[in-house]
């Protein structure tokens, strides 16, 4: 089995777990950085994907399994957007080149992203994995995830032999996902887009090794893992019960202040607040998941909320603890003043925020 | 915990309506999903105060844990309040105060710490009952004073799909057939309306759509919400009968291309015919500024005989007296399932539907004593 992407804190992880599986006989992880975490005994081969030689790489190896997970939003270190796109297109296509030329290949998962669906307020409320966007991401990482999946398209048309499984996560998070959420989670103040208040879908880190794993080996009883799935925990969060549950208090911005504050912030290289990533914190973007229960045969093992908790809990507490709050509102309940019976009128206009 | 008694929030009401509807306020009560959490966060402040109660009266009662201070004749009062009597009293008294406000507390522990839901179409139910609904509610009852009749032809459960006309510049008429359905339908239940893609593109309009349970007009979530057994609200007129001018009044427009029977005859649900009389009159547009409304990108600006002349005082609507009326079920379940995809027999339902809406609406306007009253 051949991983790429295992400098990653996911793919490191991926690939320390499938090494217990009893079908996997060899593990040859693949970067062109060396991870700082180890790889718990899987060959590691330090090359570059966008270069040919990854082709020789996976000739040499000879693995029929390739579970790509090199397509990410940020970049590893300090690499500038160009080098991640050109990783997730060009990478993409040298990685298929080689896997095409290899007769050794019997199966191909992707990682992919929810992105692939945009974000717009015409869109349906849930995608299937068969809605077409009503518009294309423009750029950023939602289209390098299109043409990635593009790419993947034409090569299981050449390649109808090889199993190929695209998995369509949503925002991944835990307490170690380095991903552009999670960094915006992280931030003191949330600034939100105001009059929007989107719906939020997030996938545990634990679920995601889970369901690579069931790609990436041979299909259980009366499930099939080739195709193309979306994964994501069950339920919806709002931006606001995220930011409520955090503790970190909201600057609503309206739109444009917004999307100049991003570029901004992109300029001097804070995070990667990216237009698709306001796009995401506007609309909002939930998907259905029955084809991954259904037929995938994967339950995952956390809902959104529980995802999300899991994730606050390795978090530093923000400026209004949910404890506090609640504290709080349960000391202006112990007033003498409230309990002489004066009604707070104010209560349901406040909520209603 | 089974026995603590839970008022919904929006008690306001119940002074007046508890004595006419008391089975429907229990219901709601009872129905509420939270209510045992509710009970029990009321009960958490009760306890912080309980060593200054306990001097004053030294009573503190389980069910009544706020009850801490009044005196001893309205004992009577609390009592009668139980669950076992079946009587819901309305709460002129302080304890009745004092309960409000802390479930009122309780409601903002949850709300400011996230402790709520949402399903996958940001529909808040906790925030639609207790805030929005009531929000609504006097406009409902006080403003338009609205006359519900038919309400039965409305299932108890699994999904239907509602279709109404339109009118009324603004949308008011979809947000009040919501609360009639709500209040009047003795399951109260939920209507899901299915909104234009405008609304959706609006700051703030858009998050309380959302919240208050729509979501776009499209059969993909119209079929995801009656899959699911929800009751979904369509008005096929869309942007021709809203924006209709007050000279075609009562005149229903073409109903879109009928995607909504094929919906429902997809989904088998029931399609309930419902006519909306005197949303028509709120804002009378007598023309339509085009090009300001090219320039602001909606599909008309209205002008009426006070709007904008008069600002924001002219986008006051005109009370009206409403009616809404639920007409018979159409059932959908005997078709094959091939006859989705069959125009003719589309056309002649969708024809059906309309005719009978169209009908109800001449037979409500004959029966109309003034617009007014």
């Amino acid at each position: 089995m051949l991983v790429t992407g295992v400098a990653r804190q996911l793919g490191g992880r991926f690939v320390r777990r499938i090494q217990h599986d009893p079908e996997v006989d060899r593990v040859i992880a693949v970067d062109a950085v060396l991870p700082e975490h180890h790889l718990g005994g899987a060959d590691f081969i330090q090359t570059d994907i966008r270069q040919p030689t990854i082709a020789r790489v996976l000739a040499e190896s000879g693995a029929d399994t390739v579970v790509h997970m090199d397509v990410t939003g940020t970049p590893l270190g300090s690499g500038s957007r160009a080098t991640v796109k050109e990783t997730n297109v060009i990478g993409t296509m040298q990685l298929l080149g080689a896997c095409q030329k290899s007769p050794n290949v019997k199966r191909l998962v992707i990682k992919s992203s929810t992105n692939v669906y945009g974000s717009a307020p015409k869109d349906p409320a849930v995608f299937t994995e068969t809605t077409p966007p009503k518009s294309l991401p423009s750029g950023g990482f939602a289209k390098d995830t299109v043409e990635v999946e593009g790419y993947v398209r034409g090569f299981a048309r050449r390649r109808p032999d090889v199993a190929v499984c695209v998995l369509r996560f949503a925002n991944i998070l835990g307490p170690t996902a380095d991903t552009p959420l999670a960094s915006y989670f992280s931030l003191p103040v949330l600034p939100t887009v105001l009059g929007y208040d989107p719906r939020l879908q997030f996938v545990h880190e634990d679920d995601v090794i889970e369901v690579l794993r069931i790609a990436s080996h041979e299909p259980a009883r009366g499930t099939l893992n080739s195709g193309t799935f979306n994964v994501a925990g069950d339920g919806v969060l709002l931006l606001s019960q995220c930011s409520r549950r955090l503790g970190r208090p909201t600057v609503p911005l309206l739109l444009p202040a917004v999307t100049w504050a991003g570029s901004l912030v992109r300029t001097l290289g804070m995070t990667d607040f990216s237009p698709e990533q306001i796009r995401l914190l506007t609309h909002g973007r939930v998907v259905d998941t029955v084809q991954m229960r259904d037929t995938l045969g994967f339950r995952p093992q956390y809902t959104t909320a529980e995802t999300f908790a899991d994730f606050v809990r390795a978090q530093d507490p923000g400026l209004l603890p949910p404890r506090a709050v609640a504290a709080a509102v349960d000391r202006i309940a112990a007033l003498p003043a409230l309990s002489g019976g004066r009604t707070p009128t104010k209560t349901p206009t406040q909520s209603a925020n | 915990m089974a026995d603590a008694k839970v008022i919904p929030f929006d008690d306001d009401r119940s002074r007046g309506a508890a004595v006419q509807r008391p089975a429907r306020r229990r219901a709601a009560g009872s129905r509420r999903k939270g209510g045992g959490e509710q009970a029990a966060a009321v009960r958490e402040p009760a306890a912080a105060r309980e060593p200054a109660a306990g001097r004053e009266s030294g009573v503190v009662r389980e069910v009544q844990p706020l009850a801490g201070r009044i005196p001893a004749q309205e004992d009577v009062h609390v009592t009668r309040e139980n669950p076992e009597t079946g009587v819901t009293q309305p709460p002129h008294d302080e304890a009745g105060l004092e309960q409000r406000v802390a479930r009122g507390l309780a409601f903002l522990r949850r709300r400011l710490t996230g402790d709520y839901e949402v399903d996958d179409f940001g529909y808040d139910e906790e925030l639609t009952d207790q805030v929005l609904m009531s929000l609504l509610r006097p406009v409902y009852e006080k403003y338009f004073r609205v006359d519900v009749k038919g309400i039965e032809n409305i299932p108890a459960e699994g999904g239907a799909l509602i279709v109404a006309n339109h009118s009324g510049t603004l949308p008011l008429d979809g947000l009040m057939m919501q609360v009639a359905v709500h209040d009047r339908h003795p399951a109260n239940r939920h209507l899901r309306l299915l909104a234009a893609d405008l609304v959706f593109v609006l700051p703030v309009v858009n998050e309380l759509a959302r919240k208050l349970g729509h979501t776009l007009a499209c059969a993909e979530d119209a079929e995801r919400l009656l899959g699911q057994g929800e009751l979904v609200g369509v008005m096929p007129e869309g942007f021709k009968g809203i924006g209709k001018p007050f000279g075609e009044r009562y005149k229903l427009q073409r109903f879109g291309r009928g995607g909504f029977v094929s919906t429902a005859l997809r989904k088998g649900v029931p399609i309930i015919p419902c006519s909306i009389v005197g949303a028509e009159e709120i804002y009378p547009m007598i023309g339509n500024a085009k090009t300001l409304a090219r320039v602001l990108g909606i599909p008309y600006f209205p002008l009426t005989p006070t709007f904008p002349w008069l600002g924001p005082l002219g986008a006051v609507p005109l009370p009206t007296k409403w009616t809404i009326q639920f007409g018979e079920p159409i059932p959908t379940d005997g078709y094959p399932p091939e006859a989705a995809e069959d125009p003719m027999l589309m056309f002649n339902l969708t024809d059906q539907v309309r005719e009978q809406i169209q009908h109800t609406l001449y037979k409500l306007l004959v029966q109309r004593r003034s617009v007014f009253f």
